[in-house]
């Protein structure tokens, strides 16, 4: 197998681009990551990041929203723009031909956008019908509950923002969080596929290079404690999030913390998936995922169950959860090494999600991992190593937030409900 | 890239598409059976029998097949539509001949009857975890309604009483019945040859029973249009669906209908983007086209407010009626087919893409492009084309379905449900 380039350049002022040249695609993606997710909204403004994301296609440089929009889809461009918690992406798919074109219109969109007072209280109205649409999405709902409840603030801030943050927003306010959020040497931007190296850093330096530097946005992180909740709703099934906490992605550990959460939920043949839906068929809906920030991390998982049958399925979870430090299994490791395996070799079919990672990679880590240290990292996993990682992180205490008709009997490893029902 | 397929004397088609530089390679058996082939006192059994084949098989337990899958590192899945049961892998070229042998297996359950019951009460979870999601309760009354009696309205889980009500006999008739080598089709991209991807048919699947292959009811469906307001309490959302036919699966006018669909409502970019989500007036509107076997349909939709669904639901039924009096533009046209294109290349860069990419056309057409001629059937759509789809699927006599809080909408007065 050909092994891949990886290629960086800082710009003086500070922007990172890295790129990565896949052989045999046509297709090239790239991925802006700047830091300014819905961690960075003002308390009072909750949401802002999101009208962030929509307003900043609304017209840029010479061109209206419209021009804008037209001469992307010319191109064929597949675009996105999302608020995460920490960052904002602004992503884009296309043939590897058109990039330079392509980059030329995100130059315009990152540094001199419209963000037109008129177009504001659509944005909003936008905003507003997301927030509500989460009420009809109650697996969707009790996740971002869980987080609200679970991380330190602001982290535990999600990108729906609160009504009262959206409607609080002005085009002064939202032109003052752009300017906060959009400096170059925050700013990293991550191009994957059918790429000309030299081409792509004369274009980028180009485009941005003289775009000036300035002081980036810090978040204060507060003291938290987590306390478990429950939302009354009549829906059929009872809807259970929890989260318990783990190692970030740049602690030594992490690769075990990940094998761990994988042995337990990761494919069809793992604990939770065999125990809870397998031999007792208690759920269709069952999943962990790794969630991490820079200092903080936990496992987040949600079960969706008839009411009748929620209790049995969280003590179950509970158990099995617990159990995971009284051993691994070698077979289990293998299996998940085999997953990580043929994933690290299928990222490399996807130009978006290599772009996509690529840029997590550096924001977190400060560089890219090589296909080859990620198999060194995959081809070191014993049980051993993920068994000692379960006992100094426990999978306690679970703070459980669950959505239905009733409460349930929290088990003792757990974080009591809050006194004030909701 | 070259293309390769054969018949097994039992009937089983076999497609390879070998791709030299692939990394991995997909694997999928598409059962050309689903929702509308079952029975009234059957619904529901397409979706739960494709459940049951993970439950195990004569050589292996259920565990057994979760663990064999999951130990080649196998990206897998399976799902039911309307008209397909789709078994599928992704893995490392070098573990094809495991992957096979799987899916193969799997493809012959044991239906085992403690299996059966376990299983059911995870069906019944799912149905009433879609039951919690107002859209899609939206989606499944107004498919029923649309189709009125055709089988198309049949729904993929089924309901409460239907799945409760089900047996393991009748299962394993309906498995006789459309789980025959001639009704199934199996299709491989990726860095193999032919040869390989034979021999492993051969020697997994050759034993199969022949069975018979299609189906008996393939009308093509046209309704008179007509609103349906449906209502339901603590649902906050209004979702307004228009349904109506588009070209069947295969037709020469299937070019022009997903184009067609793309102008009027592709999620950015397109007539419903400008109209209705760019000024915030709904949430989401989007336009579709679905081929289906004999019968196609286009599904314009959007979700918003209740107070605004009223406005909007005009705004829809004026840019349909636009549409279908002008046409759409030149520019709109050019639009269209760059979207198309770019995706159809970025889907045929992975293996997945091209593998279910050979199997649908190869089902709906009986024949295979590679991606350069299936780019150049949608280059060729002139504006004429459009005009004629136009004319033969009229996208502007639609069949409404309103679910949400809504009262009353154009004048109809809501039903709750």
């Amino acid at each position: 197998m050909a092994t891949s380039t990886i290629y960086h350049h800082t710009l003086t002022n500070g922007m990172v681009l890295i790129a990565e040249r896949m052989e045999h695609v046509r297709s090239a993606a790239f991925n802006f990551l700047i830091p300014g997710g819905s961690a960075y909204d003002p308390p009072d403004q909750r949401g802002i990041s999101s009208l962030l994301a929509e307003m900043i296609v609304r017209g840029a440089g010479s061109r209206s929203h419209r021009e804008l929009a037209s001469v992307l889809d010319a191109f064929g461009a597949d675009r996105s723009e999302t608020a995460g918690r920490l960052a904002l992406h602004l992503g884009c798919s296309s043939l590897g031909r058109h990039l330079p074109a392509i980059l030329e219109v995100y130059a315009d969109i990152l540094r001199r956008p419209h963000l037109p007072e008129e177009e504001l209280p659509a944005v909003q109205s936008l905003a507003l019908q997301d927030l509500d649409s989460l009420e009809d999405n109650p697996a969707s709902k009790v996740r971002i509950e869980l987080h609200q409840v679970y991380f330190p603030p602001p982290l535990n801030q999600d990108s729906y923002g609160t009504a009262e943050g959206i409607r609080a927003v002005t085009a002064s306010s939202l032109r003052a969080h752009y300017e906060r959020c959009f400096k170059p040497n925050g700013i990293i931007l991550a191009v994957a596929g059918d790429i000309n190296w030299m081409q792509l850093r004369e274009t980028v330096e180009r485009l941005f290079g003289d775009w000036p530097p300035g002081s980036l946005p810090e978040l204060q992180i507060t003291a938290h404690q987590p306390q478990s909740r429950h939302l009354h709703k009549d829906t059929h099934q009872t809807h259970i999030a929890f989260a318990y906490p783990s190692v970030p992605v740049n602690h030594p550990q992490y690769y075990a913390a990940r094998a761990a959460e994988m042995i337990l939920c990761g494919g069809m043949s793992s604990r939770l998936f065999t125990e809870v839906r397998e031999k007792r068929g208690l759920c269709y809906a069952i999943s962990l995922q790794h969630k991490t920030f820079r200092h903080v991390a936990a496992i987040v998982g949600y079960a969706g169950t008839g009411a009748d049958r929620a209790q049995q399925t969280l003590e179950v979870t509970i158990r099995e959860l617990h159990r995971i430090q009284e051993g691994v299994d070698t077979d289990e490791v293998e299996r998940i090494k085999a997953g990580l395996k043929s994933g690290l070799i299928m990222q490399q079919e996807s130009t978006g999600a290599r772009a996509a990672i690529m840029a997590s990679d550096w924001f977190f880590l400060g560089r890219v991992r090589t296909f080859e240290e990620m198999q060194q990292i995959i081809d070191s996993l014993t049980p051993q190593i993920v068994l000692e990682h379960a006992r100094a992180y426990p999978c306690e205490p679970v703070t459980v937030v669950t959505l239905g008709p009733r409460p349930l009997q929290l088990p003792s490893s757990c974080v009591p409900y809050e006194k004030q029902p909701r | 890239m070259p293309f390769f397929h054969t018949r097994l004397e039992n009937g089983l088609t076999v497609l390879v598409e070998t791709v030299p530089t692939a990394r991995s390679v997909a694997v999928g058996f598409f059962v050309n059976t689903g929702a509308r082939d079952e029975t009234e006192a059957e619904a529901g059994v397409s979706h739960f029998l494709e459940h049951m084949t993970f439950k195990g098989t004569a050589r292996r337990s259920a565990w057994d097949v979760n663990r064999d899958f999951d130990r080649i590192g196998a990206a897998y899945n399976a799902y039911t539509s309307e008209e397909n049961t789709v078994f599928y892998a992704a893995v490392l070229p070098e573990y094809l001949p495991v992957a096979f042998d799987i899916l193969a297996d799997i493809l012959r359950p044991s239906l085992r009857p403690e299996d059966f019951e376990t299983e059911k009460k995870v069906i019944l979870e799912e149905i009433r975890m879609y039951e919690d999601v107002p859209e899609s309760v939206a989606w499944e009354h107004a498919r029923k309604l649309y189709y009125n009696g055709h089988p198309l309205g049949h729904s993929i889980l089924g309901t409460q009483s239907s799945i409760q009500a089900l047996t393991r006999e009748q299962m394993l008739a309906y498995f006789e019945r459309r789980y025959g080598a001639a009704n199934i089709v199996v299709s491989v991209a990726g860095p193999i040859d032919a040869e390989l991807v034979t021999s492993l048919a051969r020697q997994h699947c050759g034993q199969w029973f022949r069975g018979s292959s299609g189906r008996t009811d393939r009308r093509e469906w046209r309704r008179d249009p007509g609103t349906f307001v449906l209502t339901r309490e603590r649902v906050l959302q209004e979702h307004v669906m228009l349904l109506t036919a588009g070209p069947p699966a295969g037709s020469p006018h299937r070019f022009a209908g997903d184009i067609l669909a793309m102008a009027i409502g592709d999620d950015r970019g397109s007539r419903l983007y400008w109209e209705l989500v760019d000024p915030g007036h709904a949430e989401s509107a989007d336009c579709n086209y679905y081929e289906h076997d004999g019968s196609g349909c286009i599904h314009t939709s959007f979700s918003c407010e209740a107070e605004v669904a009223e406005a909007n639901l005009e705004r829809v039924q004026r840019i349909l009626a636009e549409v279908q009096q002008h046409g759409i533009t030149d520019e709109e046209l050019r639009v269209a087919k760059n979207k198309i294109a770019s995706r159809i290349v970025r889907a045929s860069e992975r293996p997945m893409g091209r593998m279910s990419s050979l199997a649908r056309q190869w089902l709906t057409t009986g024949s295979y492009h590679d991606v350069d001629t299936e780019l150049r059937l949608y280059d060729a759509v002139q504006l004429d084309d459009i005009r004629t789809c136009l004319d033969l699927y009229p996208v502007d006599t639609c069949t409404v379905i309103a679910f949400g809080p809504a009262q009353r909408l154009a004048g109809v007065d809501a039903i709750v449900v």
